[in-house]
């Protein structure tokens, strides 16, 4: 494992501009330093607006960045990469297939031939928890099953940094923790690279080894914070631990500023 | 316990019953309006204007038919044949040329609207003379491909197509454009080639509108093979109209509308097959009613 001693993901002084249609231009990060290590958990928490999602976007290879590099395992990261995995805010599974052909997608796209697709496709399923419901439709299924099926569409290309933009946000709070800790031990077993994105600093310190807070756009590091509580952990528990609520207390300090910052900016939006 | 099922079966038997009444109601009202219009259309004809009593006359049927004529007129095609043949060998040369038309029409447009949805530099290039060209009344076009292609099938064909093409490339067009970005992304990310993100999200994505058109597009179709053969044929019911029109015969007219209206049907119903069997995968796959 001489890799492990290269960090998984390098952002080095990232920025990203957008220009609009009109010829304005939106600076989204400005000089993002973010190092991930092989196999870390990092959550990703900030105000709306602040470039979370754009920097998922950077990393994946989906957007390339204005100025500064990204590496992944050392590449520098030119299109979208075949190591990484990426479960997206809102459902992304595909209503016109399946569950089976939904999760054996990324197999067939890369080249494996339909009975080893659906064989890999079956396992995951299971491991998700979803054995029996391989012919159903996603509009058959709850918000929490869908989201089911997009992490073993996700994990059955086992990608070696999996990118997650606040992936429970639409489920309801039981659902969640639940999600949580099944997202928990299917990391586990997997050894990957977490980039978590959420705005619920409880979610990011009861998943991660480290909270990145992100300033209000343009989005660029205010702080990390490791967070130092023992694994296995329980989502649902977690956060009764003293030393739970003296992370989040320094995080929210931080945090806190942004979000206010943020908020009178739309307030002014709304405003004018 | 027992007692509450009871009445709850009670409850479901009267709703069924409302139900059954309310649906016969429908189909009684349906019927009573046709007897009523095409009643009308009769007695209203029939009322003397080609004889001594000329001063009575309310409707022609010289110039509006009448619809004892129309059927005695499609009875007489069914037995004695048209004037240039037997029925069944014009409806067959017409639903050659609508569904021949209609199926190159139906693939040129998902060919170019998928290419033009995808690209978008050809679509900026093509976009303003495909405008144009839609703008066009292009059932002229029925003339120069009468002149160019002849009497037989090719030139209706042809005209078919020209109609299809603009209703379904506009669709398809649409709906690549229309494609989720998450769902691209996703497909990419999974690791899909071009070719793939076409054939697993654009094209399935973009078949619901791409459907729709096929509803407008099948009569288009049917309208370019009789205009066709109205313009000049050797067979088919677009010339037996031209034929009944030279005659003066309203009824024979009427009686070729008859003719394209079942097929018109026939062809929806089969539609609405296709449909239900391509997007069996939507929560409820949206049933036109048919043969209303």
């Amino acid at each position: 494992m001489a890799e492990s001693a290269k960090p998984a993901i390098e952002l080095d002084r990232v920025t990203k501009r957008f220009v609009s249609p009109t010829g304005r231009s939106f600076t989204a990060l400005r000089d993002l330093d973010l190092t991930v290590a092989a196999g870390e958990f990092v959550a990703v928490v900030g105000p709306t607006g602040c470039g979370k999602s754009t920097t998922l976007a950077l990393i994946s290879g989906l957007e390339p960045p204005s100025l500064g590099t990204i590496r992944v395992f050392g590449e520098p990261v030119k299109s979208v990469g075949r190591s990484v995995g990426y479960v997206f805010q809102r459902d992304a599974v595909f209503p016109w297939k399946n569950v089976l052909e939904n999760v054996a997608m990324g197999p067939r796209f890369r080249g494996a031939d339909n009975e080893e697709a659906n064989t890999q496709a079956r396992e995951w399923i299971a491991r998700v928890g979803l054995a029996g419901f391989e012919r159903y439709y996603p509009h058959q299924l709850s918000g929490g099953m869908r989201k089911r099926v997009a992490l073993a569409q996700t994990l059955i290309n086992q990608p070696r940094i999996l990118l997650m933009d606040e992936p429970f946000s639409a489920l309801d709070v039981q659902t969640r923790a639940l999600m949580e800790n099944e997202l928990l031990e299917l990391w586990a077993s997997t050894g990957a690279s977490v980039v978590f994105v959420t705005h619920d600093l409880e979610e990011a310190i009861g998943l991660a080894d480290r909270v990145v807070v992100i300033t209000a756009g343009p989005g660029t590091v205010k702080g990390t914070y490791r967070v130092d509580l023992p694994r296995p952990r329980n989502i649902a528990e977690v956060r009764f631990q003293p030393r739970f609520i003296e992370i989040y207390e320094e995080v929210w300090k931080d945090l806190r500023d942004e979000v206010l910052v943020s908020y009178e900016r739309s307030k002014h939006l709304v405003a004018s | 316990m027992a007692q509450t099922s009871a009445v709850a079966d009670d409850f479901d038997v009267a709703r069924a019953r409302a139900y059954e009444r309310r649906r016969r109601l429908v189909l009684i009202l349906r019927l009573a309006l046709a007897v009523v219009i095409v009643g009308t259309w009769e007695i209203t004809t029939r009322t003397g204007c080609h004889g001594p009593d000329s001063a009575t006359c309310v409707v022609d049927p010289f110039f509006f038919g009448q619809p004892s004529g129309i059927w005695s007129q499609l009875v007489s095609w069914v037995q004695k044949g048209t004037a240039q043949g037997p029925l069944w060998e014009q409806i067959a040369v017409t639903l050659e040329e609508t569904v021949l038309g209609f199926a190159i029409g139906v693939i040129l447009g998902i060919l170019f609207g998928v290419a033009l949805g995808r690209n978008r530099l050809l679509s900026d290039v093509l976009g303003p003379y495909i405008n144009v060209l839609n703008a066009m009344p292009r059932i002229v076009l029925g003339s120069i491909f009468a002149i160019a292609l002849g009497l037989d099938i090719q030139s209706k064909i042809a005209l078919a197509v020209v109609l299809v093409f603009f209703v379904v490339f506009f669709n398809a067009f649409q709906g690549v454009r229309e494609v989720d970005r998450d769902l691209l992304a996703n497909a990419r990310i999974l690791g899909a080639s071009q070719g793939q993100l076409s054939r697993h999200v654009i094209l399935p994505s973009a078949l619901s509108w791409i459907l729709t058109s096929l509803h407008t597009s099948f009569g288009f179709a049917l309208v370019g093979a009789i205009v066709g053969e109205y313009l000049g044929a050797r067979k088919g019911i677009g010339l037996m109209i031209a034929t009944a029109q030279g005659t003066f015969n309203a009824n024979g007219v009427f009686a070729a509308m008859v003719i394209l209206a079942i097929i018109a049907i026939i062809a929806e119903a089969l539609i609405v097959r296709l449909e239900n069997f391509l997007i069996k995968w939507r929560p409820n796959a949206i049933n036109y009613p048919v043969a209303m």
